[in-house]
C-alpha cells in the first residue's frame, strides 16, 4: 500500500519512534505519496478516495485544482480518521516539508485514537463512504441522475441539522417511549395534595388550586400528545422516519446524516485537534528530526501555518498557544486556589512551584475536552492579552468591520457562541401536527443573532419539498418574532406573539 | 475518474446547461491571491447551497491583532472557527502571485479577449529572450539543472551511477548553457484616463467599487501594452487632475457638471496623446446625475464629437448610490444607443465588479 521512497521510510520510522517516546499513541498510520492532482481530488472528497457523485465534489476539486494551478495555495497535507489511519503526503514537496507533515500527522492520529469525542465514529469509513458511494450510484442507475441529484440537494440544504450532541448519549427509543406513556397516565389527573381528614379538604386544597393544577394537567397532557413529545434538533432522523419518503429517498438521508455525524467530532475539536497536531509536529521536528541545514525552511514553513490573518482567527495559532501555556502553567503550579485568590502581580510573574505536571495535563485535556470545554476552562485573560486578541463586529452607519471590544468575558463569551453548534442557529423540530394540520413546525432557538433571510428561505422551499406538507419556522427577523409558513406555493410571513395578537383583535373586531 | 464527472457536472450547472433553477445560486465567488501586501480576489464561481445560517454581518467575531476599539479592520475578516470546515489536517498555503499571471487568471475566468491595438504599432522595441540550452557559453549563464541532468544520464547509461551514494560529478561535456535570440516585440503605447464624479453622494462604498475596478482594468490592460500611463481626474462642479491618491481619497461636496471632466480630459489629450500615436481609454465614473440637461447635451457632444472617434473606447461606469439618479446612463443609451466605442456599465454592489469589468473588457477593444 505504502509506496514511500526509502528515505521517506527511514525517516517515517524514526518520527514514529519519536512520537512513541513521547507517550503519542495511534492506530497504523499509512501514508502514501500522491500527486498534486490526486491530492486534489482526495481533499475534495473529505479525505477518501470514492465518494457518491454529486457536483459539490466537482466544485471542491475545481477550486483546489484552480488555486493551486494559478499558485495561489496547495495543500501539503491530509490525514483521514479511520483505523489504519491515512495520511497523504504530496510528490515533490521538500525532505524538511514531508518530515514536517509526517510529524503533524501522527499528532492527529493520535487525537483521533484518544480523543472521547472521536470515540462513536465509524473507524472503518473508508468501507462505508465506497458502500454509499455504489448505493447511490444503483439509485441513479435506476431513477435518474437528475432525481436523484436533486434530492440529494435539498437534503445537502438540511445536512447541518442533527443533534451533534447524540452519540454521547445513551438512551434506547423504547426506553424513551415509556417513560414519555408513564407520565403520561400520571398527569392525566391533577396532582392535589393528600388529605386525611374531609373537612381539611377545602383549606388544604382550595379551589383556585385545584384549578391551576387541573389547567396544568391539561397542559401537560396537550403537550404529550403533541408529536413529538420532545422538540427534536435530529431533523435529519425525524425526517427519515416521519417524512413521505420512498425507500431511496430514506436510504439517501441516511447516508448524508450518517456521514454528518462521522465529519462533526472534527469541527467540534478544530482548534484543540489542530493545536495537539502543530505543538507535537514542533516539539518533534525541533526536538529530534531536524538537521541543521533546514531549519530555516522549517521555521519558515511553521510560521505560515501559524501565521494570523491581519483579522483573522488561526485555529492552529490559538489551540498550540493554548496547550504551550497550560503546559507551562502545571508544570509551574500556576493553578488552583491558591493562584486563584494571589493578587500580586510580582509574586504571580514568579510563581514556580516545580510542580511538573504540564504534560500529564495536556494528555488528559487531548482525551477528554472539545473546543467549547477546552477554551471554556482554559482561556485566560492573560491569554488574551498576549495573543492581541479582540471581538469584532460589523458597524451598519460606516459599512465596515471594525474592532468593538478587548473585553475579556467579551471575547470569550464570542468564542464560545462561535463554537456552540458550529457557530450555527440551533433550530429543532417542535411539532409535526402544528395547527392539527400535518404541518410541520420548526423552531429557532433565538440567541441574539438572525438567520440570514434569503437563505432560510430556500431551505425552508427545500424542507417543504421533503415533508411534502406546508413547512413553518418560528424565528426572529428585523427584531420581531416571526413565523414563515411555506405553503407548497410561497412563503408567507407572520407576526407571533404581542404583534400577532394585535392582528387577532383587529381582525376579531 | 468519478471526481471529472463530478466537475464536468458542476461546470454544466454554471454554465446554465443543467438545473436551469440553480442558475440563482451559481456566485462569482472569491479566491484570494495576495500581491505584496494587497489581496487581490479572484473570481471563481461557485454554488452555495442554502442552510439555516447568521447573516454574517450581524454575527462579529473574534480577531486578533493590533488596534484599539472602534478601529476599523482592514478589510472582511477571514472566516473563524465558526464555520470552520469539519475537516482536519488539510493545510493549504497561499503563495504570492504577479499581476502577469493575475492578469492571466482574470482573462481566463472572465473568458475576456485579447485587446488588438489599433493603428500601426510605432514603437518596436529589441530584447534577448532565453529560449533553449547550448553546449557552450559564458559561465554565468550556466544551468544547473539542465547540467545535472546531462551529468546524471551519463552516470546511469555508464553504470556507475548507486542510489546509496548518488554523488555526480560533472564533467566539461555535462554543461549545458542557456542561449538566447533577440525578439523584436511591437510596442504600443497606451494610456487609461479615469474621471470620477466626487460629488457628495459618491460614498466611501462607491469609491471602493471603483477602487477595484480600476485595478482589474489596469491589470488587464497592462498585460496588453507595456508603459502603460495613467491619469487621474475628479470633478464635481469643476474638475482637476490629481495624482492617484488623491483620486481616491477626495470628497467634496457641490454640484455635479460632468462637461467639466470631459473637457479637463480632451485638454489633457490634446497635450500630451495624440490619438494616432495613442491607445486611448477614458473611464468615468459617477452615480448617473449630472446638474442640468445644458450640461449632459454638452457632454455628449464632447462624447460624439471628440471622445468617440479618437478614443479605442470610453467606458462609463454608473455605481449605485443612494442619492444618485442614474439619469446619465440613461440618457448615454438613449443619445448612442448601439455604438461599440461606447460601454455603459451599472455596479450595483461589489458582487457585480467582475461583470462589469467583463463589460468593460468583454469587446477587445
Amino acid at each position: 500500500m505504502a509506496n514511500l521512497t526509502p528515505d521517506l521510510e527511514k525517516w517515517r520510522l524514526k518520527i514514529l519512534k519519536v512520537a512513541e517516546s513521547y507517550g503519542l499513541d495511534m492506530y497504523e498510520t499509512i501514508f502514501e505519496l500522491i500527486t498534486y492532482d490526486q491530492i486534489n481530488q482526495f481533499a475534495a472528497y473529505g479525505g477518501f478516495p470514492v465518494r457518491y457523485p454529486h457536483w459539490r465534489f466537482g466544485m471542491e476539486y475545481e477550486q483546489l485544482s484552480k488555486s493551486y494551478e494559478y499558485g495561489l495555495s496547495k495543500i501539503y497535507e491530509m490525514v483521514v480518521n479511520t483505523d489504519p489511519c491515512y495520511a497523504y503526503l504530496m510528490e515533490g514537496n521538500r525532505m524538511v516539508d514531508q518530515k514536517l507533515v509526517m510529524a503533524h500527522v501522527y499528532g492527529h492520529c493520535d487525537f483521533f485514537k484518544n480523543n472521547q469525542w472521536f470515540a462513536p465514529t465509524n473507524r472503518k469509513m473508508m468501507d462505508q463512504m465506497a458502500n454509499h458511494a455504489t448505493r447511490i450510484r444503483r439509485y441513479v442507475d435506476r431513477y435518474g441522475v437528475d432525481t436523484v441529484e436533486d434530492f440529494i440537494d435539498k437534503v445537502l440544504s438540511l445536512e447541518n441539522l442533527i443533534d451533534r450532541h447524540s452519540p454521547y448519549v445513551q438512551r434506547s427509543a423504547a426506553q424513551s417511549r415509556n417513560a414519555a406513556a408513564d407520565v403520561r397516565e400520571e398527569s392525566s389527573e391533577a396532582a392535589l395534595l393528600r388529605v386525611n381528614r374531609d373537612y381539611m379538604d377545602e383549606y388544604i386544597n382550595p379551589k383556585d388550586f385545584v384549578d391551576h393544577q387541573r389547567a396544568k394537567a391539561a397542559a401537560e397532557t396537550t403537550r404529550l400528545a403533541k408529536f413529538p413529545a420532545q422538540p427534536q434538533r435530529d431533523v435529519l432522523s425525524f425526517l427519515m422516519h416521519h417524512a413521505p419518503l420512498k425507500n431511496w429517498q430514506q436510504d439517501i438521508i441516511s447516508i448524508i446524516r450518517d456521514e454528518a455525524y462521522y465529519f462533526a467530532p472534527q469541527g467540534m475539536t478544530k482548534i484543540m485537534n489542530e493545536g495537539w497536531a502543530s505543538y507535537w509536529h514542533s516539539k518533534i521536528m525541533t526536538q529530534d528530526v531536524l538537521s541543521d541545514s533546514e531549519v530555516v525552511d522549517f521555521a519558515d514553513a511553521h510560521s505560515g501555518t501559524m501565521a494570523m490573518a491581519p483579522n483573522g482567527f488561526n485555529p492552529y495559532k490559538v489551540g498550540i498557544e493554548l496547550f504551550r501555556n497550560i503546559e507551562e502553567r502545571w508544570n509551574k503550579g500556576q493553578f488552583g486556589k491558591e493562584w486563584n485568590e494571589c493578587d500580586d502581580v510580582q509574586a504571580k510573574n514568579n510563581w514556580d512551584k516545580k510542580t511538573g505536571l504540564g504534560r500529564e495535563k495536556i494528555f488528559e485535556i487531548r482525551r477528554n475536552y472539545n473546543d467549547v470545554t477546552f477554551i471554556d476552562e482554559f482561556l485566560t485573560e492573560d491569554f488574551c492579552i498576549a495573543n492581541k486578541m479582540f471581538v469584532y463586529k460589523f458597524n451598519k452607519r460606516t459599512g465596515a468591520y471594525e474592532v468593538d471590544t478587548r473585553d475579556f468575558p467579551q471575547i470569550k463569551r464570542q468564542l464560545l457562541f462561535q463554537l456552540t453548534n458550529f457557530g450555527q442557529p440551533i433550530v429543532q423540530v417542535e411539532d409535526a401536527n402544528f395547527e392539527n394540520r400535518g404541518e410541520l413546525l420548526l423552531t429557532h432557538l433565538f440567541e441574539g443573532i438572525e438567520m440570514q433571510p434569503d437563505y432560510m428561505r430556500e431551505t425552508l422551499s427545500n424542507l417543504q419539498a421533503i415533508w411534502g406538507r406546508p413547512v413553518s419556522i418560528a424565528t426572529v427577523q428585523d427584531e420581531q418574532p416571526k413565523l414563515y409558513r411555506h405553503d407548497g406555493k410561497e412563503i408567507k410571513e407572520h407576526a407571533i406573539g404581542e404583534a400577532a395578537k394585535a392582528a387577532d383583535e383587529k381582525a376579531d373586531d | 475518474m468519478s471526481i471529472r464527472e463530478d466537475q464536468g457536472r458542476f461546470r454544466d450547472i454554471v454554465r446554465g446547461r443543467i438545473k436551469e433553477n440553480f442558475k440563482k445560486y451559481v456566485t462569482h465567488g472569491e479566491m484570494i491571491g495576495k500581491r505584496e501586501n494587497d489581496l487581490v480576489k479572484i473570481p471563481v464561481p461557485s454554488i452555495d447551497i442554502p442552510r439555516f445560517k447568521y447573516g454574517p454581518k450581524q454575527r462579529g467575531g473574534v480577531g486578533q491583532g493590533q488596534g484599539k476599539p472602534g478601529d476599523p479592520m482592514n478589510g472582511e475578516p477571514q472566516e473563524g472557527t465558526g464555520e470552520a470546515g469539519d475537516q482536519p489536517g488539510q493545510h493549504q498555503i497561499e503563495v504570492d502571485v504577479t499581476l502577469d499571471e493575475l492578469a492571466a487568471i482574470l482573462g481566463e475566468e472572465l473568458e475576456l479577449p485579447d485587446i488588438k491595438p489599433k493603428g500601426r504599432p510605432r514603437q518596436e522595441a529589441t530584447k534577448n529572450k532565453y529560449t533553449g540550452m547550448a553546449p557552450v557559453g559564458p559561465a554565468g549563464l550556466r544551468h544547473f539543472k539542465s547540467s545535472y541532468k546531462k551529468a546524471l544520464q551519463r552516470y546511469i547509461s555508464s553504470g556507475v551511477y548507486t542510489p546509496e551514494n548518488p554523488v555526480i560529478i560533472p564533467q566539461r561535456g555535462d554543461f549545458r548553457y542557456r542561449s538566447f535570440k533577440p525578439v523584436v516585440s511591437p510596442h504600443a503605447s497606451a494610456v487609461v484616463i479615469y474621471m470620477m464624479d466626487v460629488s457628495g453622494s459618491m460614498g466611501e462604498e462607491q469609491k471602493e467599487i471603483v477602487r477595484l475596478e480600476s485595478f482589474w482594468i489596469n491589470t488587464w490592460l497592462k498585460k496588453h501594452y507595456k508603459g502603460l500611463e495613467t491619469r487621474f481626474i475628479i470633478h464635481d462642479a469643476t474638475a482637476k487632475e490629481v495624482d492617484e491618491k488623491t483620486f481616491f481619497s477626495t470628497s467634496e461636496s457641490g454640484g455635479t457638471l460632468i462637461s467639466s471632466a470631459f473637457k479637463l480630459a480632451k485638454d489633457i489629450i490634446d497635450a500630451d496623446y495624440p490619438p494616432d500615436k495613442w491607445n486611448i481609454y477614458p473611464f468615468h465614473f459617477s452615480d448617473g446625475d449630472n446638474w442640468s440637461g445644458e450640461d449632459t447635451r454638452l457632454c455628449m457632444r464632447l462624447l460624439s464629437e471628440f471622445f468617440l472617434p479618437n478614443v479605442n473606447q470610453f467606458g462609463y461606469g454608473q455605481v449605485e448610490s443612494k442619492y444618485g439618479s442614474g439619469q446619465f446612463a440613461k440618457d448615454l443609451e438613449r443619445e448612442f444607443p448601439d455604438d461599440d466605442r461606447l460601454v455603459i456599465s451599472k455596479i450595483e454592489n461589489r458582487d457585480k465588479i467582475l461583470t462589469s469589468i467583463k463589460d468593460f473588457l468583454g469587446k477587445g477593444r
